[in-house]
């Protein structure tokens, strides 16, 4: 540590040396520290640079290019299956009706996710509403002569981000149930809720889909079947919602008794006086905790390749483990660093906006 | 409230008043929740006994003491293709344990320190960890175990090629392979000297804290007890004439023979599991560390502790306070992530049981609701240690 004398005494230099005087160097330990950093930094991203640049395979028909010794990256691969990656086996013709069903969403997403666009009721109603109608037949056809596309051929990071948002719209309100059961006054709803809430948040999600793919059938009358996806979904948004429930019992135990018996007192029904009242106080509070349950869970849709779903991790490794036409050393590298890249440019973008979030609301506390 | 409601109610008068009151709605609705779920509940046991009567399959806990038939790559309790299907359970569930027990160590040293690195005075290493926490929290941690088993494991030599590191250990692609202890009386002796060292440490433990209460003398009891727990078997280790024999793993015709054999899955599934659990301990680390108020470290600046001595003995003694709560929530993520082991092959619980016992035996609700009460009991008894412990961590008076 430079301490005050030798600083005044110090000549002023270039504000960078001094910088880095101050923050790196300003101890033997310190310099030690910034040594190994700089050692660190020097074999992981040069050796990256190497892998995924340099010494990488760009051009190929299959396995072999990537097969020399000293290759690097096997890009080919990815090029090759990119259309398996992002649609599964999707029938080719038919891939516009994904894209046009993102577009649609991004419509829908975009402009309420920016808190200074107007209208946001009528925008929230469509994509609550109007989306998942249009997202439903435009996938699964059947209607409008558009033709069937079965699940089964649902795949990559379609099935990724159906799962996830399917999950995040049916774990919300079921969350807001559980939790608001869960601090009921009717002893019998909060057994209920919290039996449910602890019974599933004790448990891992692979149990909690082994359920749901091998026992919800049983529990069905012999002559139903569900579908696959629809039962990992089902896995999903329960799993979820457990954890929901408890981000949000966390805002509404944050809310003064005040505002609850400020609406009691104005006489509104309890639906009236959780809707109007207290839910939005109570969900404003804990944004930051709902979007990293939702984090969570997109992070989550992984494991449905564990019950033989093809996600675009499921469809990653099915390529790297069983085409024998791409089987190289670099193979399994190059895919999994494709599909943790994509994981997490969606996973660090939603903690950046909830990051954003809540900044946003504690200067709108500070400015009350 | 509910008894103020009913006094407050306009006067009753006969008829259907009773409908607007909220005691009689609560207790109508709660009937009404409680059939419904009775329904769903008798709707599903009727079902599922519908459903196996046409699959031919008869329930109960008969088929635990059925052979199994399947062998278990490790196995901490002797356990053979004719063992039963309850053995394969202990099996299982030891491997979820062992993976737990470790991980939870290694995950909370390596917390730590990147927890502390993130408010490292030095530029460079507080950038560092913090690249570490947003890479590694935002990548599911599936997608990490895969890649360290099938990408990063997959560059060691084939067994052939078996590579040598020094102290008699191999490494290949089917393990890690350290010589062995030989079974024997002094391993017992060993065992028994080392458990002794860990009660007398402890011990010292709990004098010492009781003469710093209630006579201010300060004893470093955490070095001599560290030193009692290490030379005590080092003892009795030479006492019995340094008898111990080890079995040294050797290059084999196929593969490296003998030895103590650590399998490339459990190896993976550690990694994984620490590698992703310590980014999100490092977090918590970090807020607890940050949640101490500034006059503390100012006044233990004050009173002439060094920087080390502050972090030490006033610091992080008050952030544990806020690290605890969150600090177990990560344990029991991590021993139910461990479960994630079943993609990669290692034999935890949920592999061995929720999967080849499932599949052989057939009886899908058993193992599963088994397999559910096992990781529910792991996390409720996690919960009321760590909650013990939280207890005895919080400001006497308060």
């Amino acid at each position: 540590m430079t301490d005050a004398a030798s600083r005044w005494e110090r000549p002023r230099r270039l504000p960078g040396i001094d910088w880095a005087r101050d923050n790196l160097l300003d101890s033997w330990s310190n310099a030690l520290l910034t040594v190994a950093g700089l050692w660190l930094i020097w074999i992981v991203g040069a050796g990256f640079i190497d892998w995924a640049l340099v010494r990488a395979v760009w051009e190929g028909e299959d396995g072999r290019a990537c097969s020399v010794p000293g290759a690097g990256a096997c890009w080919p691969f990815i090029k090759a299956k990119m259309g398996l990656f992002l649609y599964g086996r999707y029938p080719e013709a038919e891939r516009w009706r994904v894209g046009l069903t993102y577009a649609l969403a991004l419509a829908g997403l975009g402009p309420l996710m920016i808190p200074r666009v107007p209208g946001k009721l009528w925008l929230s109603l469509y994509m609550l509403v109007v989306f998942p109608i249009v997202a439903f037949v435009l996938l699964a056809g059947g209607l409008l002569g558009l033709p069937v596309v079965k699940t089964a051929n649902w795949g990559g990071l379609l099935v990724t981000l159906v799962v996830a948002s399917v999950g995040i719209a049916g774990s919300f309100p079921l969350g807001i149930l559980l939790a608001l059961g869960r601090r009921s006054a009717l002893p019998a709803v909060r057994w209920v809720s919290t039996g449910f809430i602890e019974l599933v948040r004790g448990v891992p999600l692979i149990t909690v889909l082994f359920m749901a793919s091998v026992m919800l059938p049983l529990f069905l009358p012999p002559d139903i079947t569900i579908d696959k996806l629809l039962r990992a979904l089902i896995g999903v948004a329960l799993f979820s919602a457990a954890y929901l429930a408890e981000v949000i019992r966390g805002g509404l135990q944050a809310i003064p008794k005040g505002q609850y018996e400020a609406a009691d007192a104005l006489g509104l029904s309890y639906w009236q006086k959780m809707g109007f009242v207290v839910l939005p106080q109570a969900l404003r509070l804990v944004i930051p905790g709902i979007v990293n349950s939702f984090i969570s869970l997109f992070k989550d849709t992984s494991l449905v390749l564990i019950i033989g779903l093809f996600d675009l991790l499921g469809i990653v490794q099915q390529s790297i483990q069983s085409d024998s036409k791409w089987f190289s050393p670099e193979t399994a590298p190059t895919g999994y660093f494709f599909a943790g890249a994509i994981f997490w440019v969606f996973c660090f973008s939603m903690s950046r906006y909830s990051a954003f979030l809540e900044r946003r609301l504690a200067s709108g506390e500070r400015r009350e | 409230m509910r008894g103020a409601t009913r006094d407050a109610g306009v006067a009753r008068r006969a008829g259907i008043d009773w409908l607007y009151d909220p005691y009689w709605r609560g207790v109508v609705f709660q009937l009404a929740l409680v059939i419904v779920l009775l329904a769903i509940g008798y709707e599903i046991v009727a079902n599922v006994a519908a459903n196996l009567k046409k699959q031919n399959v008869a329930s109960g806990f008969d088929f635990l003491g059925r052979t199994s038939g399947f062998d278990i790559s490790q196995k901490l309790i002797s356990y053979e293709n004719t063992s039963s299907f309850g053995r394969a359970f202990w099996v299982g569930l030891l491997n979820t344990l062992l993976v737990a027990g470790i991980g939870i160590v290694l995950a909370t040293v390596l917390g730590f320190v990147i927890g502390l690195g993130r408010l490292s005075p030095n530029w460079l290493i507080a950038r560092l960890s913090l690249a570490y926490v947003e890479i590694v929290r935002n990548v599911p941690l599936l997608l990490q175990l895969l890649f360290w088993y099938f990408a990063a494991l997959r560059s060691l030599p084939m067994p052939l090629d078996s590579h040598e590191i020094g102290a008699g250990a191999y490494i290949n692609r089917r393990g890690l392979y350290l010589p062995a202890a030989v079974e024997g009386v002094a391993r017992e002796t060993l065992l028994v000297a080392a458990l002794a060292g860990i009660a007398l440490a402890l011990c010292l433990l709990v004098i010492a804290r009781r003469q710093r209460l209630e006579h201010g003398e300060t004893f470093d009891a955490g070095r001599y007890g560290l030193a009692i727990v290490f030379l005590l078997p080092l003892a009795a280790y030479f006492w019995q004439g340094a008898p111990l024999v080890f079995d040294y793993p050797r290059l084999g015709r196929y593969n490296v023979e003998g030895g103590l054999v650590i399998l490339p899955e459990l190896a993976a599934l550690l990694t994984g599991l620490v590698v992703y659990t310590a980014a999100f301990i490092a977090e918590i680390v970090r807020a607890g560390i940050v949640g101490v108020p500034r006059g503390q470290r100012e006044a233990a600046a004050a009173l002439g502790l060094s920087r080390g001595q502050a972090l030490r003995l006033v610091v992080v003694p008050q952030a544990m306070r806020i690290i605890v709560p969150p600090l177990t929530n990560q344990y029991l993520n991590l021993t139910k992530n461990s479960s994630l082991a079943v993609a990669i092959g290692y034999p935890d619980l949920v592999s061995v049981f929720s999967g080849t016992v499932l599949n052989l035996s057939n009886q899908a609700v058993e193992v599963i609701l088994i397999t559910m009460a096992v990781y529910l009991a792991l996390s409720l008894s996690t919960s009321l240690v760590m909650n013990a412990l939280n207890a005895r961590l919080a400001p006497a008076g308060r």
